[in-house]
C-alpha cells in the first residue's frame, strides 16, 4: 500500500514510519530470527570444529570402512569383529527394523483383544482388561525391560534343567531355541509356492469384489483363499520329496547347539515392547469403538446381520478411521522405544552406535548416523500409515 | 385418603433381574462363551494370588536380616529393601545430611498437589514454583544457612527424578509457547524453523538426544568451558518436552473458535496482546488434561537417563543391585521402585481423567 499511496507530493516515508506497516515489520523480524538462528548454528559449528581440531579428531565418515574389531551376538547377516564399522552399522539397523516389525505386528493383537476384552460383558475379564492398561501404562517401560531380562536370565532354568513345553522346543536362561527344517529343495517350493498363493488371494479378493460391485453376487473368498493358502504349499511340499529332517538344538555342554535361538535379549525387549505398547493400543482401540455410535450396530442387527457380521462390515471399518491415527502414533512410539535395548545389550543401531562411538570418538557422526536412521524409519511409517489411512477414509461424494 | 400410593400398585420386577445372583448372571455368565472365560479366568486367580500373597507377605522376610536369612526363606526379601533403600531413594548423598534431599522431595510433592488445585493457576502457581524449586535448590547444593555443600555428581535416587521431571518441564512450557505459535504462524521463516525443530525431535528416540547431550554438547561450548553432567541431561529433557509440549499446545490454538482471534484483531490489539489476553488464556485452560498426560509420559521418560549415567531413582536401584552380598533380589528392588513410579503416573492419569470430566462439564453447560 505504502509504495501505491508515494504520489509526487508526498514525501518518503521516514524509516520511523516504515516501520508503522506491518508486513515491513514481519520481514524484519523474520530476518532478526533467520539470523539469530544461523549465527547460534555458526557459533556451535566453529566452537566444535575448534574443539575437534584440538583433540585431533578427524571428522568425515571414513572410520566407516575400518575394522570394527568388536563382536556383535545376534545377527541377521554375516558379520564377524573383522568387519567394518559400515557392516555393524547395518547390522544394527537389521536389528532394529527386526524387532520394530515383530513388535508392532504382536502389539496389535495383544492391545486390539484387549481393548476389546476392556469392553467385554463379562464384569470379570473387563475388570482384568483394566488392571493390566492401568499397570503397563504407569510403569516405565524401561523398568519394564529389566524386569524381564532379569527373570529370563536370573530365574529361567540352566540349559541343562531347560523347561520342553513342547518336544524340541527349549525355554532357559540362554534364550528359546527351537527346531527349524533343514535346508531342502522342499521347503524352498512350498515357501514360493505360499509368496504365489498370496498373490492369488490379493488378485482373487479384488476380482470378487468388482464383480460383487457390477453384479451383486458374492463368491466365497474366505474359504478359497484359505483353501489356496494351504494348499499351494502343501502341494509343493509334497511334490518335491516331502523333507521331514529337522535340526533340532541339543544340550553340548553347558549350552545348546542347533536349531534356531531367540536370544533372552531380544526375548525380553519384544515382551517389554509389546506388552507396554498393548496398553496404549487396547485404549485407541476401546475408544475407537465407543465413538462408535449405538445405532449404528443396532441398525446392523435389525437388518439380520449376525453380532460377527455387525462388528466387521459395520463397527469396525468406521472405527478404524478413528482408530489409525492415533495407531501410527504408537507405531513410531514402539520403533524409538526400541532403542531402549541398549539398556539390556539387544545389539540395536542404539548400541551398535554407541560401541563406535566409545571406540572411535567420532560422536558427532554416530549420533547423527542414529537420528538419520530414527527419522527415516518415522517418516516410513508416516507415509505408509496415512496411505492406509486415506485408503480407509470416508469417501465424500 | 383410598388413592394408593405408587408402589402399591406397581408390580413387583420379574424373578431374578434382581440381587446378587441376578448380577452373576448378567456380568459373569450372560453366555456359555462368557461363563467358560469366568471359570477360566477365576481357575488362574486362585492358582496365582494365593502363592503371591505367600511371597509378598507370609513367607517372606521383614526387618533386618541377612541375606542368608533371606536365601533360605521361600517369600521376598524385604530385608534387602530395608537394608538399600536409603540408597535407593537417596543415592551417595552424604548420610548424616538425607533430611535435605527428604525434605527436598517432599516439598516438590506438596507443590504438585498444590498445583493440582485449579484455583491455584490463576496467580499463585508462578511464584509458588518459583520460591518452591530455589528452597529445593538450597536444600540440595547447600552451601548457605550452615548447610555444607553437596555437589550435584552426589545426588541420586527420587529427588533427582523428580527434579529432572519438574524443572524440565517447567523450563520447556515457555519454549513450547513460542514453538506452538511459531507453527502456526504466517511467517513462513518462523513457521518452517518451528516445523523443522519439532519434527525433529520428535522423529529421533529420547536416547539420541541425550547421547547428543552427553558427548556433543561438550564439543558445542567454547574450549575451557565445561557443562556439569545433571545439568546437560536436564537440556536435553528440556529439548525433547518442548517439542512434545508445543503440539499439544497447538492443539489448544487450533481448538480455539476464529471467532476470538478475529474478536482480538477487531479491538486493535498487537500480536503480542492478542496471545497474551486473549488467545493463550482460553487455548491453555483446554489442554490441561493432554498437558498432564504429556508430564506422565516425561515422568516415566526421566528413567532413560540411566542409559547415560545419571543417578536418578531408576539407577539407585541398579546400583543397589551391584551389591555382591545381596546378589540376586532384583524382584524386590524393582518392585520397590515400581511401586513409587505407579503411584505417581496412576494418580495423576486419575487427576487427568478427572480434569477432563471437569472441562466437559463446564463445555456442556
Amino acid at each position: 500500500m505504502a509504495g501505491e499511496m508515494r504520489g509526487p507530493g508526498r514525501p518518503q516515508p521516514t524509516l520511523i514510519e516504515r516501520l508503522g506497516d506491518e508486513r515491513v515489520r514481519a520481514v524484519l523480524f523474520q530476518v532478526l530470527v533467520a539470523g539469530a538462528v544461523l549465527a547460534l548454528v555458526w557459533y556451535l559449528v566453529h566452537n566444535t570444529l575448534a574443539n575437534l581440531a584440538r583433540q585431533e579428531i578427524a571428522t568425515g565418515f571414513g572410520f566407516l570402512d575400518r575394522p570394527s574389531n568388536f563382536a556383535i551376538g545376534d545377527t541377521l547377516v554375516d558379520y564377524s569383529a573383522a568387519d567394518s564399522y559400515g557392516r555393524a552399522f547395518l547390522v544394527g539397523i537389521l536389528n532394529t527394523l527386526r524387532v520394530a516389525l515383530i513388535g508392532i505386528v504382536l502389539t496389535t493383537m495383544l492391545g486390539t483383544v484387549i481393548g476389546i476384552a476392556r469392553l467385554s460383558p463379562n464384569w470379570l475379564v473387563a475388570r482384568l482388561a483394566a488392571v493390566y492398561v492401568d499397570t503397563v501404562r504407569n510403569i516405565p517401560l524401561l523398568l519394564q525391560l529389566f524386569i524381564w531380562y532379569s527373570v529370563i536370565t536370573e530365574s529361567f532354568p540352566h540349559p541343562r534343567q531347560a523347561y520342553q513345553p513342547l518336544p524340541g522346543v527349549f525355554v532357559s536362561k540362554r534364550g528359546l531355541m527351537f527346531p527349524v527344517p533343514e535346508a531342502h529343495p522342499g521347503w524352498t517350493a512350498a515357501l514360493i509356492a505360499l509368496g504365489i498363493a498370496v498373490v492369488a488371494v490379493i488378485a482373487l479378493a479384488v476380482w470378487a469384489k468388482r464383480r460383487q460391485d457390477a453384479s451383486g453376487a458374492r463368491f466365497p473368498v474366505a474359504t478359497t483363499g484359505a483353501g489356496l493358502l494351504l494348499g499351494l504349499p502343501l502341494i509343493a511340499y509334497l511334490a518335491f520329496g516331502a523333507p521331514t529332517a529337522f535340526d533340532v538344538p541339543a544340550l553340548r555342554g553347558f549350552n545348546f547347539r542347533g536349531g534356531l535361538t531367540i536370544t533372552p535379549e531380544l526375548t525380553a525387549l519384544l515382551l517389554g515392547l509389546v506388552i507396554y505398547t498393548a496398553g496404549f493400543i487396547a485404549e485407541i482401540v476401546r475408544s475407537g469403538i465407543l465413538a462408535v455410535s449405538r445405532g449404528q450396530s443396532e441398525a446392523g442387527l435389525s437388518l439380520g446381520l449376525s453380532r460377527g457380521l455387525v462388528l466387521r462390515l459395520i463397527v469396525l471399518p468406521q472405527a478404524l478411521r478413528i482408530i489409525i491415527p492415533p495407531l501410527t502414533g504408537q507405531y513410531l512410539n514402539l520403533t524409538k522405544n526400541s532403542s531402549l535395548a541398549v539398556a539390556i545389550g539387544y545389539p540395536d543401531v542404539v548400541s551398535v552406535l554407541n560401541t563406535t562411538i566409545n571406540q572411535t570418538g567420532q560422536a558427532i557422526e554416530g549420533v547423527l548416523m542414529i537420528m538419520g536412521v530414527y527419522l527415516s524409519i518415522s517418516l516410513s511409517i508416516a507415509i505408509f500409515m496415512n496411505w492406509y489411512n486415506a485408503h480407509v477414509a470416508l469417501v465424500e461424494r | 385418603m383410598t388413592d394408593p400410593t405408587p408402589t402399591d400398585t406397581a408390580p413387583p420386577p420379574p424373578a431374578g433381574t434382581l440381587g446378587p445372583l441376578a448380577w452373576l448372571r448378567a456380568n459373569l455368565f450372560s453366555s456359555w462363551f462368557n461363563g467358560l472365560l469366568t471359570v477360566l479366568i477365576l481357575w488362574g486367580l486362585v492358582e496365582l494370588i494365593p502363592p503371591l500373597v505367600h511371597w509378598l507377605v507370609i513367607d517372606s522376610v521383614w526387618g533386618p536380616a541377612d541375606p542368608q536369612t533371606c536365601r533360605l526363606a521361600d517369600g521376598a526379601c524385604w530385608a534387602f529393601i530395608h537394608e538399600k533403600y536409603r540408597l535407593i531413594l537417596f543415592g551417595t548423598y552424604p548420610y548424616d545430611d538425607q533430611w535435605r534431599p527428604l525434605l527436598a522431595v517432599m516439598i516438590i510433592v506438596a507443590l504438585l498437589a498444590a498445583s493440582c488445585d485449579p484455583r491455584t493457576w490463576c496467580r499463585l502457581i508462578l511464584p509458588m514454583w518459583a520460591i518452591g524449586i530455589a528452597l529445593v535448590l538450597v536444600l540440595m547444593f547447600g552451601g548457605v544457612f550452615g548447610l555444607a555443600y553437596v555437589e550435584n555428581t552426589r545426588w541420586g535416587g527420587l529427588p533427582v527424578t523428580l527434579l529432572l521431571s519438574v524443572v524440565g518441564l517447567a523450563a520447556a512450557f515457555p519454549v513450547a509457547i513460542l514453538l506452538a505459535l511459531g507453527r502456526r504462524s504466517d511467517l513462513p521463516v518462523v513457521k518452517a524453523l518451528s516445523v523443522v525443530y519439532i519434527e525433529m525431535i520428535r522423529g529421533v528416540p529420547l536416547i539420541s538426544l541425550l547421547f547428543m547431550s552427553s558427548v556433543m554438547l561438550p564439543l558445542f561450548l567454547p574450549t575451557g568451558v565445561t557443562i556439569d553432567k545433571l545439568l546437560r541431561a536436564q537440556i536435553a529433557m528440556i529439548m525433547f518436552a518442548s517439542a512434545y509440549l508445543a503440539e499439544v499446545i497447538r492443539g489448544g490454538l487450533q481448538g480455539l473458535d476464529n471467532g476470538q482471534y478475529e474478536a482480538a484483531d477487531s479491538l486493535g490489539l498487537g500480536y503480542w496482546q492478542k496471545v497474551r489476553l486473549v488467545i493463550l488464556p482460553q487455548a491453555l485452560a483446554m489442554v490441561i488434561p493432554p498437558i498432564v498426560n504429556t508430564f506422565i509420559a516425561f515422568f516415566k521418560d526421566t528413567s532413560l537417563v540411566l542409559i547415560i549415567g545419571i543417578f536418578d531413582l531408576m539407577t539407585a536401584a541398579k546400583a543397589a543391585l551391584t551389591d555382591m552380598y545381596w546378589r540376586g533380589f532384583y524382584k524386590e528392588a524393582y518392585l520397590f521402585v515400581a511401586v513409587f513410579y505407579f503411584c505417581f503416573c496412576f494418580f495423576m492419569s486419575k487427576y487427568s481423567k478427572w480434569l477432563e470430566a471437569r472441562t466437559a462439564r463446564g463445555v456442556r453447560r
